[in-house]
């Protein structure tokens, strides 16, 4: 039966596809209909299915062409995994509670061995402790720096993410002047400086601001010409997701541009706009900000939930709410080669996510912006 | 992900036509009084009035709806002005020593007040080398001589210089220097003194080539240029103030700066006069102030009319404001509020007139204009039908009330007559008269109310140009004040003599700031009204044409519900007259509720159809239902830790405590940061290398230490609990089925309150409910997340328009509300606009102001815009005034930037605070505390001057009659100018004098505009726009706007879904 499945793969005449699943030390093998592989949902059933683990928690991975283990988790890398797969589709399974988050990622072709063998093998010893990485379901935007590839290297554009957090933002601004050079030689300008950091505050934790860095844009906004109170407001209205351009009074800690390397599905992104440093439009996506919009509607009954977005075509519900509990395609869980993350993430997110209740996740960010 | 990245759209031609075609900015009149005025002119011949002011506005004004407005380059103030008679031309001077030559004239159709030429005259020694002239100093008076052609300036140093006006440059060669009159002069009185400033020069009546000078010493001297002699000589002594001929010629008086004045005859005998022939001091014997200015004025029925300012006795009244008017034997001593400007009479100028016979004396103060009518017995005061006191209490509200049903126009203006019984005899003798108003009638009446601090509200007629008092509402007598009588006992006190009169109506002093108003609305279709003040009062109103007799019902309701840990700091609640109280014609209360704990109302709405009124203090809000006269609902929306809400506005224990804790944060700091200094060497040095660091970069060490903090607003804010707005609507709030009255409260802090509201229907044919109580229901609470203040809520229909005003749908007055398709309520915060589905409150389309330019939202209106090129062609917009002055205008409900304009400048608070939108796009704010500036959003409904005035030409020729029209008026007269005037080129030789270029005249207006004043929503959708906070406008048509090209970035998700639904046919 193997045999025949894998030559009809082989020939392709039936348009089937091997599927070869690992779970603990068991395998299966059986076919998927290639040209229409069905819904992930319908996927995992099956596979809980041949597995015999119906009621068990499970991570879905597959080995790619690179030989990365990627996960599998929505229509989209469900899709893309079986488009992808020649000749075989290698699954992975891992319990939940145990899973080797580790395991997932676009490593370099060198680390790719020692990944598969880690999973091939759990047994295996391993070497070093990896940091506990969850599934991207429940990641959520941290602070970060953002745009390194398209921000000239004297700036920084910093996302300040308060979603979630207690802390205070914990930054105060000031007006200050800054030594430009313009065609009439050097000119002194006014400009918005950040005079303090709050310790213990948001803005002091993540280390990606400092006293005396020049603001130079609030979400996409320059801040040039507008007064210190102008600026504040603005931040203020900005404060759920904000995102600042500085130029970091010190600049030794400026991001290293070659640094700058893609995985195997990484996106590249423009780099024309390398040269346009100052003028860069800004690339951030202005829809995320809709995470402050989850305002709070108490109903008669005296429960308070959030308020969703209007759908705005009722077909679209169904598909919208797919879209926004899984994430974008294309990135298949993969760092966006944009985001250089500095902050602290690892860890305890999946305990916040847990106590979220689960028709609260449709209100999350669309997960656009994932930073590991 | 990439398809929401910054869309820069290219603007849609069609669009791009169609918003010229609905929006426009022009700021068009200046209502009310020129804030500190300084000079006054009157043309006798054109019968034009013109103020000049001391930020440098000449304003000029003729007959009702005539006027006409410039400003100075420089922001300095106008000294003096002078009329050429006849030829709509104004000299000023400033006092930095220029003149100015304005014209109004007449540019291609229409016409403006123009600056023509100035001069500025050379100050020093030897600045004009080529010149021998004496230094030009301090310019002190100014003349027109042989019918404007040159002008004669006396100077502090006593000399006096003649001016060619035509082409304002100086005659050399003319100049009469002060030692050319004292040769002229007997020994013993030049004693060596100077003649000190050129006090006054006056023409001669009948031979134009002499002149009257009268010097700061006292010496009067007719001085012929011809001959350039002294003709003839008046010893006077005493200092001089100022001059005046009696229409003979034969007869000067002067007055001084004792407090007399002194008559000389110019008698054929000798030419050196050497006494007065008469000498008077009239509120003597005790020293008296000086008489700043007199004029004598001669009747055919014989006695002469001596007015004159100061002179009052120095000790006893020397702070009054008087203007005395001394006729044969009757002397009236007006006395004003304010300082006295100037004055003028209006009188008979024709040369074969024997007599002035003075009509009317204009008497400008510092606060207000006061023309008395000198013809009928008894002086009485003539009613302005402009420059109203708008401030004589200062205004803490207003609203604008359009299209107002003539019904209630003709009520309220009877009301009014009856308030303010005018002499018939004078109705119709206002005596300034130049110039021809050609605005049509206006199609519509629009009212503007004003509150005021002392409790009254007064009503205007907002339609035209020019604003009239209508009717004024006092609601202090509804209260007990301790500052009752106090005023009359200390009038009683006073002696017969002299004989005062209290003339003018500026009295700024309030009695009570209690009985300050805080919100006005009004139902234009039942005549009922609400005002609201300090104390928590709400005061429910209806007109009535009988007077009546009964006592006032009142009611408390208390917003705090029993909140433990509050106490009230703050001022008592106002004690209620007790007992049946008479009410004249006009508004008579129907019920008064206060507030508990009586904070200042800051909210209120008003909906006579179901017979509710809400309001709301910084506690919470309330619904009382006065028909039953019984409260329906209180709530408390004080946030727990909001303790400062409950001391009260006016509190000085807050502030005390806030300094307490600020001065402990300051001390708790310096301790820390002085254990700081406690260090080891090895930061010594890190502190060292730190400042070496901070020098190197120079720029840190100069920042002012002004710094903002970053941080998301938290729910225990100051004063989250403040009401902010409240709002009436029949809409869809529980389920999509079923509509309903509701009722939407806002917070300062981001919450909105939505009650299901229980009313009784009204049985067929019966205006009244019955009498059975109302419910509230709370059906949904949102707390914005961004937790701005809530400074509007509106619901829009099915179609995407608002909602009609109470009784509009039911009278047929507007478009029945879409009740089918599914509603939206529009949230404006004061960062965001937000527009939410109903019934199930999910956020459709929104706007991040503050997020994408910084400025957050002070005012918001919706507003009907009409095309321009197409009657039938309207969109309701929300227009908005931000802190920074800017005005936006927004469509609904796409929320879709439109266009925005700079309109205020930011600095300037108060006038943005006092902003009030009508709503057909126009709009109104304080200036000054006595004007308002009317600007206009709309393309098609402006509100402008456009007069005529018969002006014999200036230029010599023959006197030609044209008409000239005021265009949209193009600076600002109060400081804030939008166009500075470029001065034009005359038609004189070029001079070197003439300080500035040629240019030709700003453009005219454009082609587009419609000439007319037209408020041009027909009267099928009139509604009520009584709070100035929302309003709601019903539209004709709307159009799907898919094709703006200023895309609202943050909006383009929900663009391209929404627009289907959006638009509508």
């Amino acid at each position: 039966m193997n045999r025949s499945h894998r030559h009809g793969a082989g020939s392709g005449c039936l348009g089937t596809m091997e599927v070869k699943s690992k779970f603990g030390a068991e395998f299966r093998r059986f076919s998927l209909e290639r040209s229409k592989p069905g819904k992930f949902e319908e996927f995992y059933g099956l596979l809980q299915h041949v597995h015999k683990i119906p009621n068990m928690d499970v991570l879905v991975g597959y080995a790619d062409i690179h030989g990365d283990l990627l996960p599998i988790n929505n229509d989209d890398n469900y899709h893309k995994a079986v488009s992808t797969a020649n000749p075989l589709l290698r699954i992975f399974i891992q319990k939940k509670e145990e899973a080797d988050y580790s395991a997932f990622g676009t490593d370099t072709l060198i680390k790719k061995k020692n990944v598969l063998t880690n999973v091939l093998r759990p047994d295996n010893h391993r070497k070093k402790p990896h940091i506990v990485i969850s599934m991207p379901q429940d990641f959520r935007p941290v602070s970060s720096i953002i745009d390194v590839d398209i921000l000239p290297e004297t700036h920084r554009r910093v996302r300040l993410y308060k979603y979630g957090t207690e802390k205070p933002l914990g930054f105060y601004i000031r007006d200050g002047s800054s030594v430009r050079v313009t065609p009439h030689g050097l000119e002194k300008v006014p400009g918005i400086f950040i005079s303090r950091l709050v310790p213990g505050g948001l803005a002091q934790s993540t280390g990606l601001l400092a006293v005396n860095d020049e603001v130079l844009e609030v979400n996409g906004i320059e801040v040039s010409g507008k007064s210190l109170d102008q600026v504040t407001d603005m931040m203020i209205a900005n404060s759920r997701n904000l995102i600042i351009t500085v130029r970091p009074a010190n600049q030794r800690n400026n991001v290293v541009r070659h640094s700058r390397t893609s995985g195997s599905s990484g996106q590249s992104t423009d780099n024309s706009l390398l040269s346009a440093s100052q003028q860069a439009e800004p690339s951030f996506e202005p829809e995320d900000e809709d995470s402050e919009d989850e305002d709070i509607v108490i109903e008669d009954n005296g429960m308070p939930q959030q308020i969703p977005k209007a759908t705005p075509t009722a077909q679209s519900l169904e598909s919208l709410t797919q879209i926004e509990l899984t994430f974008e395609p294309g990135q298949n869980g993969c760092i966006p080669s944009r985001e250089v993350n500095l902050a602290p993430v690892a860890g305890g997110t999946n305990a916040e996510s847990e106590t979220r209740a689960p028709n609260q996740k449709l209100l999350e960010e669309d997960g656009t912006i994932i930073t590991l | 992900m990439m398809k929401f990245r910054f869309r820069r759209q290219g603007a849609d031609p069609q669009r791009e036509k169609l918003k010229q075609e609905l929006f426009a900015f022009h700021k068009t009149v200046e209502h009310g009084f020129p804030n500190q005025p300084s000079a006054l002119a009157f043309d006798p011949e054109l019968r034009i009035m013109a103020i000049g002011t001391r930020s440098g506005a000449v304003k000029i004004y003729g007959a009702p709806g005539v006027e006409f407005t410039g400003l100075h380059q420089d922001a300095a103030t106008v000294t003096q002005m002078h009329f050429l008679p006849g030829q709509g031309r104004l000299l000023t001077l400033l006092d930095d020593n220029s003149l100015h030559l304005w014209e109004l004239v007449s540019c291609g159709g229409c016409a403006h007040l123009e600056e023509t030429l100035s001069f500025q005259p050379p100050s020093r020694p030897g600045f004009d080398s080529a010149s021998s002239l004496p230094s030009l100093s301090r310019v002190t008076v100014v003349l027109l001589v042989a019918d404007g052609a040159r002008a004669a300036l006396g100077t502090e140093g006593g000399s006096v210089f003649f001016l060619d006006v035509g082409t304002l440059t100086l005659l050399e060669g003319q100049t009469l220097g002060p030692d050319e009159i004292l040769r002229s002069l007997p020994d013993d009185y030049r004693c060596g003194k100077a003649l000190g400033p050129v006090e006054s020069l006056q023409g001669h009546l009948h031979d134009p080539s002499k002149i009257l000078i009268g010097y700061s010493r006292g010496l009067l001297v007719i001085w012929s240029q011809a001959a350039r002699c002294v003709d003839r000589v008046f010893l006077g002594n005493q200092q001089l103030e100022s001059l005046c001929w009696e229409r003979s010629g034969g007869t000067v008086v002067s007055s001084h700066s004792d407090g007399s004045y002194a008559v000389w005859t110019v008698g054929s005998g000798s030419s050196l006069v050497l006494q007065p022939t008469e000498a008077t001091t009239p509120y003597g014997p005790f020293p008296c102030k000086a008489i700043n200015k007199i004029l004598w004025r001669n009747c055919r029925s014989g006695g002469r009319f001596l007015i004159f300012s100061g002179g009052m006795p120095r000790a006893s009244y020397g702070d009054r404001h008087c203007v005395s008017v001394l006729q044969a034997e009757t002397l009236v001593t007006l006395d004003f509020t304010s300082r006295v400007i100037d004055f003028f009479t209006v009188h008979s100028m024709q040369p074969k007139d024997d007599f002035d016979d003075p009509q009317a004396l204009a008497v400008l103060l510092e606060e207000e204009l006061v023309v008395l009518d000198l013809q009928t017995p008894g002086w009485p005061a003539l009613p302005a039908p402009y420059l109203a006191p708008l401030h004589s209490s200062a205004i803490t509200c207003s609203a604008h009330v359009a299209n107002v049903p003539a019904k209630l126009w003709a009520r309220l203006v009877s009301a009014g007559e009856k308030q303010s019984p005018q002499p018939a005899s004078s109705a119709s003798s206002w005596p300034i008269t130049g110039g021809r108003n050609l605005a049509q009638e206006p199609l519509q009446h629009g009212l503007l109310l004003t509150g005021h601090e002392d409790g009254t509200v007064r009503f205007w007629d907002a339609s035209g140009v020019a604003l009239q008092p209508l009717y004024k509402l006092g609601t202090a007598g509804l209260f007990q004040t301790d500052f009752e009588h106090a005023d009359s006992l200390g009038q009683a006190a006073e002696d017969d003599w002299p004989p005062f009169r209290k003339v003018g109506c500026f009295d700024p002093y309030s009695d009570d700031p209690r009985l300050g108003v805080q919100k006005v609305a009004l139902c234009k279709y039942t005549a009922q009204m609400v005002v609201a003040g300090t104390a928590g009062q709400v005061l429910v109103l209806e007109l009535s044409d009988m007077p009546a007799e009964r006592a006032l019902s009142v009611a408390s309701v208390d917003l705090l519900q029993d909140r433990e840990g509050f106490t009230w700091k703050g001022h008592d609640r106002l004690g209620p007259s007790t007992g049946p109280l008479s009410w004249p014609v006009g508004f008579q209360p129907l019920v008064l509720v206060q507030c508990l704990p009586p904070a200042a109302v800051t909210a209120v709405t008003l909906h006579t159809e179901w017979g509710l009124v809400a309001f709301g203090t910084s506690h919470g809000f309330g619904l009382f239902d006065y028909q039953c006269k019984s409260p329906v609902l209180a709530r408390c929306t004080l946030h727990p830790n909001d303790s400062l809400a409950m001391e009260g506005p006016l509190s000085r224990v807050k502030s005390l405590k806030k300094s307490l804790r600020q001065s402990f944060r300051r001390i708790r700091k310096s301790r820390v940061s002085g254990k700081k200094r406690v260090m080891n060497a090895n930061s010594k040095l890190q502190e060292a290398n730190a400042q070496l660091a901070e020098q190197a970069c120079p720029h840190d060490l100069e920042v002012a230490p002004v710094q903002r903090r970053i941080e998301p607003r938290s729910a225990d804010d100051s004063l989250s609990g403040v009401v902010r707005c409240l709002y009436f609507a029949d809409t869809f709030l529980r389920d999509a089925v079923h509509h309903g009255p509701t009722l939407w409260a806002g917070t300062n802090s981001g919450s909105v309150f939505a009650y299901a509201l229980e009313v009784p229907t009204a049985t067929a044919g019966s205006e009244k409910r019955p009498e059975r109580a109302v419910e509230a229901v709370l059906g949904k609470e949102v707390q914005l997340m961004h937790r701005a203040p809530v400074v509007a809520i509106a619901v829009l229909d099915g179609r995407g328009r608002p909602l009609p005003e109470p009784y509009e749908a039911s009278r047929d007055l507007a478009q029945a509300p879409d009740m089918q398709g599914g509603h939206a309520v529009l949230i404006a915060s004061e960062e965001q606009f937000k527009v939410f589905t109903l019934p199930k409150v999910s956020a459709k389309t929104k706007f991040k102001l503050t997020a994408h330019e910084g400025c957050r939202v002070r005012k918001v209106a919706l507003a009907t815009f009409t095309s321009v090129a197409c009657e039938d062609y309207a969109e309701t917009c929300l227009a908005c005034l931000t802190n920074l002055g800017d005005v936006h205008v927004f469509s609904v409900p796409g929320l879709r930037p439109q266009v925005h304009y700079p309109c205020i400048r930011k600095e300037d608070i108060s006038a943005i605070a006092s902003c009030v939108f009508t709503r057909h796009g126009q709009g109104f704010y304080l200036i000054s505390p006595s004007e308002f500036e009317r600007f206009s959003l709309s393309a098609r409904n402006i509100t402008e001057p456009l007069c005529s005035l018969d002006i014999c030409c200036p230029r010599g020729t023959a006197c030609a009659s044209y008409r000239l029209h005021e265009s949209p008026k193009l600076s600002q007269a109060n400081g804030t100018p939008s166009i500075i005037l470029a001065p034009r080129s005359c038609d004189g030789s070029p001079s070197p004098a003439r300080s500035k270029g040629a240019g030709d005249m700003p453009q005219t207006p454009e082609a587009t505009l419609s000439p007319l004043s037209v408020d041009s929503a027909t009267s099928a959708d009139t509604t009520l726009d009584t709070t100035g906070d929302v309003t709601v406008e019903d539209v004709k048509d709307f159009l799907g706007s898919s094709e703006e090209p200023q895309k609202n970035v943050r909006n383009a998700v929900q663009d391209e879904a929404c627009s289907y639904p959006i638009l509508i046919k």
